[in-house]
């Protein structure tokens, strides 16, 4: 796909204000690049002024981003580390193709992970590479919002553009997020306090309820905020369920989840008379007891309230890319992560051919990790197996993955360097108008390489087709 | 070098050159079809074999946002039915909702050529744009959905008919889509606005915009005329699926006041009987409308017993599916320009709607004096797969086969039909017609549906047999722009094939009237909307007329 | 005196600002090795600001920096990590069938590190 997305009339070259104050830029060659996308969280916000100095490669000003993006902005400048490395030592870039190709195609199990810092230019063909090899595919997904997903195959999913919640929402609910930090414009940008067409006033004209196990930042947003017991988003969620439908719960909810009737009713009151509601919820609900039915429970609130008014849900979706990247592998495999090829055609099983589980049984005999660290937040005994086996890393920076990888490559930043694709969380897809170029390739020139090796490589031999 | 193909001794059938199995060499150079080659062309002997252009289907849904959500939808579905590599070809997922590449094979194994996504919101073309480029071997294009777009509607509440024609350019230009779309006009609002309310009438206004979707479909109508695109708008009616719908549909066509119009899955909306009441075949006064009327075309949206998914911009209708079956779900709501519903569907030949659907389908197909305007779909996957279509062929070639059918089905339903009095058996040369040359001049392709010197070298090849089923379901030779891309049953290499769409002109100026309203109301930055052309692979720009 | 406390490893800002520096620097190390308690948590187990405290789990042991929270913040009987290396060592790994494991609610057992 697209290698640049076009600059247009941002692009000015040292201009220099007319202005009489100090100029901060004198003698700078400084471009400055508008409506430039942010791909740190999920929000791909998409209305960025950057400031860029063109000689020294970096990006001197983020207007419009918050503390995150503008650490993302800031922070990815030009390195001086070596491109390529293998076993640690220096090599060159077709080497490391080489080495690269060579693992995959000597693994019986080989293995990817991440992709969600990654376009979905790359992820493309990252996907190719696997059903050559007859590889396994699983992204940052599988322990994000992977139980939503698998819940989304359960029970569907009543869901908007977040401009639509801009436009119409009078009932805002998070339910174990916190975005003042993980996602720190989803208030601002989309859902609590912009106007939009049927929200004149903006944060006046929504009720904002934040549900979670404990106070954050993100709580002083709030108008009504419900803190639940550990563990208990599942019985407070199917206890709301039954309310809406006018069923009775148990007496002792209270004691149970940490929640009152009367807390629990009035909440009901303002769902089911509401205009236009939204449920958006994190990882507190993924990533704790219950998982997928948390998540499914959620979902099923949200298409029950539609018997009495117009109501969405969506998950809060971490990494720039993350969306992207269960969007690719769905259209190319029919699902969304945990994707197996091993028999020449896409196999989908999560708790089998998901990274967390592959990894800590044993099971794959080499990986390839793709913008992401798995070794700093897996469990221990995946982290344990990834020592044994050899890795491919592609990452911007050097992490722990890259410290125990047999082949690593240094890849230049999507969104600041290369252009190409990404989806917000809400399914949107938004182009990218990188700011300046990097000494690195982007991993889609770099999985592109891999993939015409392996595809050279296997060519002699009997095709990997279905057993 | 150029490369050369010639198909000898093949009997063919090319409607639109007015061919009708004639024993006749076709000669192929650079993806064209020319009237001579050289002597050393490689040569196919299609003796005993029937030689037809390359099928193209005016209505499916197989790429995009809509359609990757039904996709992640039914794993249960993928898992029945997989779709092995080859040495030539990608792996994928089958089911009602195939993965991208095998949604392109499995086209190109039942003769198809060319096929367009039927429905994609602008915000999401891009999206459509990737995974139509992984969707091999076929050409295709997509509808953009502009019916209830909030910005086109305010014009037209505003009386502002120039700047709306223009904006309407401005949108399919930015998109590169083919042509629009309508679905459900005016609903949209009622249904994220009102609670998820539903327009009954189309002669009632619209909440906040004081137009009925009558005068807003008449108005898109007049539009695409002027711009003179190639295939007029494509309608998606209003009360689809409810009793009674015959009288919106045919206030509809005669919107349309004489100009030409698309009316999509015309099945879904030739419903007799009374509202809330069971529905009756009303089949007779939709046909003969349509036969009497040159300015209209429309796909028959044929309903095959089995797996189905409901996947339509239209979200009121999958709502009411969704209630019905208490199953899983989806509704998406887009910003500004549409809402879309999901819900996976089974046709049941014992349920009396079900079967009267089935029979109103074929109603439409046996009534229709014109082959050329009355065309094959099954709106895919809405009333069954595309990999139906060799079956449904069947049930139109062989009346014997077809009152066998009947013979299984609720007869409640068919008692309401005339179908049992129907003897009609469609030709070879009528299902090239309804297949590929009509549809082609449905769309405005000149280079596609014929096999006339100047056109792409798509072309398929089936062993001639008596089981017209059995026949269309495994072309021997598939060619496309001159490749042979399936020989002998067998995939010999593998294909891209490109996007068709139209660049209809507009004035420059009217972006400065969107922008504002895109800073308002829409959640992405103007500047970011429009698609640059580097984002195209091959593509094939179809020309517009416009009026002057 | 081990006292069993529910573990709630998160993101937060700093733990976002840091990783865009590098995963191998200092100040990410540093975040991602501070737990937040509950004040009248830490008085009870006579801790401070800055003192270290051992977390293990089933599966592994950590050591890391702890640091108070107002009790309105944070429910006694919790602890709030940002996600890093040290979070992951006490990470169980069976998902469930699932793909995720129990990241954000660990059983872990906290004692003072002297």
């Amino acid at each position: 796909m697209t290698k640049e997305a076009t600059q247009t009339d941002a692009q000015v070259k040292n201009k220099k204000p007319v202005s009489k104050k100090v100029d901060p830029y004198e003698g700078k060659n400084i471009k400055i690049v508008k409506d430039a996308t942010c791909t740190f969280c999920g929000c791909v916000c998409d209305d960025m002024e950057l400031t860029v100095d063109v000689d020294e490669h970096r990006i001197l000003k983020a207007k419009k981003a918050c503390v995150l993006g503008r650490a993302w902005f800031y922070e990815h400048k030009v390195d001086t580390r070596p491109g390529v490395l293998i076993d640690g030592k220096e090599a060159t870039f077709q080497e490391g193709v080489e080495a690269a190709a060579q693992i995959l195609i000597d693994a019986k199990f080989p293995t990817t992970y991440g992709m969600s810092d990654s376009t979905c230019e790359s992820q493309r063909v990252t996907v190719e590479i696997m059903d050559t090899i007859n590889g396994n595919i699983d992204t940052t997904t599988s322990v994000c919002h992977g139980p939503s997903g698998m819940a989304f195959q359960g029970v569907g999913e009543s869901t908007a553009t977040l401009g639509e919640v801009k436009n119409r929402a009078d009932l805002v609910i998070y339910w174990g997020g916190n975005p003042a930090e993980s996602h720190p414009r989803h208030f601002t940008r989309y859902a609590v306090t912009p106007k939009g067409m049927y929200i004149p006033n903006g944060k006046k004209d929504r009720t904002v309820v934040l549900v979670d196990v404990r106070r954050t930042p993100s709580t002083p947003v709030a108008d009504i905020f419900m803190q639940v017991k550990p563990g208990k988003d599942f019985e407070v969620l199917w206890a709301l369920r039954a309310l809406v439908k006018g069923k009775k719960i148990a007496n002792d909810i209270e004691k149970q989840t940490g929640v009152s009737r009367e807390v629990l009713d009035d909440l009901v009151d303002r769902m089911k008379n509401c205009q236009f509601g939204v449920l958006f919820f994190g990882m507190g609900l993924t990533m704790t007891r219950g998982r997928h039915f948390n998540s499914g429970a959620l979902l099923s609130l949200a298409a029950d309230l539609n018997e009495f008014t117009h109501f969405v849900a969506k998950p809060v979706r971490g990494h720039g890319n993350v969306t992207g990247a269960d969007n690719v592998v769905s259209w190319q495999t029919g699902y969304p992560f945990g994707v197996n090829f091993n028999r020449g055609y896409p196999r989908f099983n999560p708790g089998e051919f998901t990274t967390t589980d592959v990894l800590s049984r044993g099971e794959a005999d080499a990986a390839m990790i793709i913008a992401s660290d798995p070794a700093s937040n897996f469990p221990k005994a995946a982290i344990e197996h990834m020592k044994k086996i050899p890795i491919i890393s592609l990452d911007t920076k050097d992490t722990v993955t890259s410290s125990i990888a047999k082949v690593r490559f240094a890849v230049s930043t999507y969104g600041i360097n290369t252009g190409g694709t990404v989806y917000r969380m809400d399914d949107v897809p938004i182009t990218l108008r990188p700011a300046f170029e990097s000494t690195y390739p982007g991993d889609q020139e770099v999985l592109e390489a891999i993939r015409d090796r392996v595809k050279k490589l296997l060519s002699g031999k009997k095709a990997r087709v279905a057993a | 070098m150029s490369s050369e193909l010639k198909i000898v001794n093949g009997r063919v059938y090319d409607p639109a050159n007015n061919i009708d199995g004639k024993i006749q060499d076709i000669f192929i150079r650079d993806g064209k079809i020319v009237d001579s080659v050289s002597s050393s062309a490689t040569k196919i002997d299609a003796h005993g074999m029937v030689v037809m252009p390359g099928a193209v289907d005016i209505h499916c849904h197989i790429a995009g946002a809509k359609v990757n959500l039904a996709r992640k939808l039914q794993p249960e579905d993928h898992r029945l039915d997989v779709h092995p590599k080859t040495a030539h070809t990608r792996s994928g997922t089958g089911g009602v909702v195939p993965s991208t590449f095998a949604t392109g094979y499995r086209y190109a194994t039942m003769g198809y050529t060319t096929a367009m996504e039927a429905a994609v919101p602008p915000i999401t073309a891009r999206h459509t744009l990737e995974e139509l480029d992984d969707t091999p071997v076929i050409d295709k294009g997509f509808y953009v959905l502009l019916g209830n777009n909030a910005f086109l509607l305010k014009l037209l509440k505003e009386g502002r008919k120039k700047e709306f024609k223009e904006a309407i350019a401005w949108w399919i230009d930015s998109v590169h889509a083919y042509t629009l779309k309508l679905v459900n006009v005016g609903a949209d609002e009622l249904w994220k606005g009102r609670k998820n309310a539903n327009i009954t009438n189309v002669n009632d206004n619209i909440d906040h915009y004081n137009i009925t979707p009558t005068h807003v479909i008449e108005s898109f109508i007049e539009a695409a005329h002027e711009l003179g695109l190639p295939h007029p708008p494509h309608v998606h009616c209003n009360n689809l699926g409810h009793s009674g719908n015959i009288s919106t549909t045919l206030d509809t066509m005669k919107a349309a006041q004489g100009r030409r119009v698309h009316m999509a899955h015309i099945q879904f909306h030739s419903f007799g009987g009374e509202v809330n009441k069971d529905a009756v075949s009303g089949v007779r006064s939709i046909i003969d409308y349509v036969n009497e009327n040159e300015n209209i075309t429309t796909d028959v949206g044929q309903v095959m017993f089995g797996k189905a998914t409901a996947m339509t911009a239209d979200a009121p209708l999958a709502w009411m599916l969704r209630n019905v079956k208490m199953n899983k779900w989806i509704n998406a709501d887009t910003e500004c320009e549409s809402g879309c519903g999901i819900i996976p569907f089974t046709y049941q030949d014992h349920i009396y709607t079900h079967a009267l659907q089935w029979a109103m389908g074929l109603e439409l197909f046996l009534h229709s004096k014109d082959p050329w305007r009355v065309l094959l779909s099954t709106d895919h996957p809405n009333g069954g797969s595309f990999m139906s279509y060799p079956t449904l062929i069947k049930l139109l070639m062989d009346s014997a086969y077809r009152k066998e059918a009947l013979s299984y089905v609720n007869q409640k339903a068919i008692d309401q039909t005339s179908l049992r009095e129907l003897d009609r058996e469609y030709t070879l040369s009528e299902i090239a017609i309804i297949t590929r040359a009509g549809p082609a001049r449905a769309l405005g392709l000149k280079n596609k549906g014929h096999l006339g010197v100047g056109a792409d070298a798509d072309i398929t090849i089936y062993t001639e047999e008596d089981d017209k089923e059995a026949m269309f379901n495994a072309p021997r030779y598939v060619i496309k722009d001159g490749v042979t891309v399936i020989k002998n049953h067998e995939f010999a290499t593998d294909h891209k094939g490109k996007l068709l769409h139209t660049k209809p002109g507009y004035n420059a100026d009217i972006s400065q009237e969107i922008e504002p309203f895109f800073e308002d109301y829409y959640s992405v930055k103007f500047n970011n909307y429009a698609i640059s052309e580097d984002y195209l692979h091959d593509h094939e720009v179809i020309p517009t007329h416009p009026k002057a | 005196m081990a006292e069993t406390m529910i573990l709630v490893p998160g993101r937060s800002q700093s733990q976002g600002t840091s990783l865009n520096e590098g995963k191998l620097e200092d100040e990410y190390k540093r975040v991602t090795s501070t737990a937040e308690l509950n004040e009248k948590d830490m008085q009870r187990l006579k801790l401070k600001d800055g003192d270290k405290i051992k977390l293990k789990s089933d599966v592994g042991q950590t050591v890391v920096t702890c640091k108070g929270k107002k009790h309105e913040d944070l429910p006694l009987g919790m602890i709030f990590i940002p996600y890093g290396p040290p979070s992951s060592e006490l990470m169980a790994s069976d998902t469930a069938g699932t793909g995720m494991p129990l990241s954000k609610h660990m059983e872990v057992k906290v004692t003072k590190v002297k």
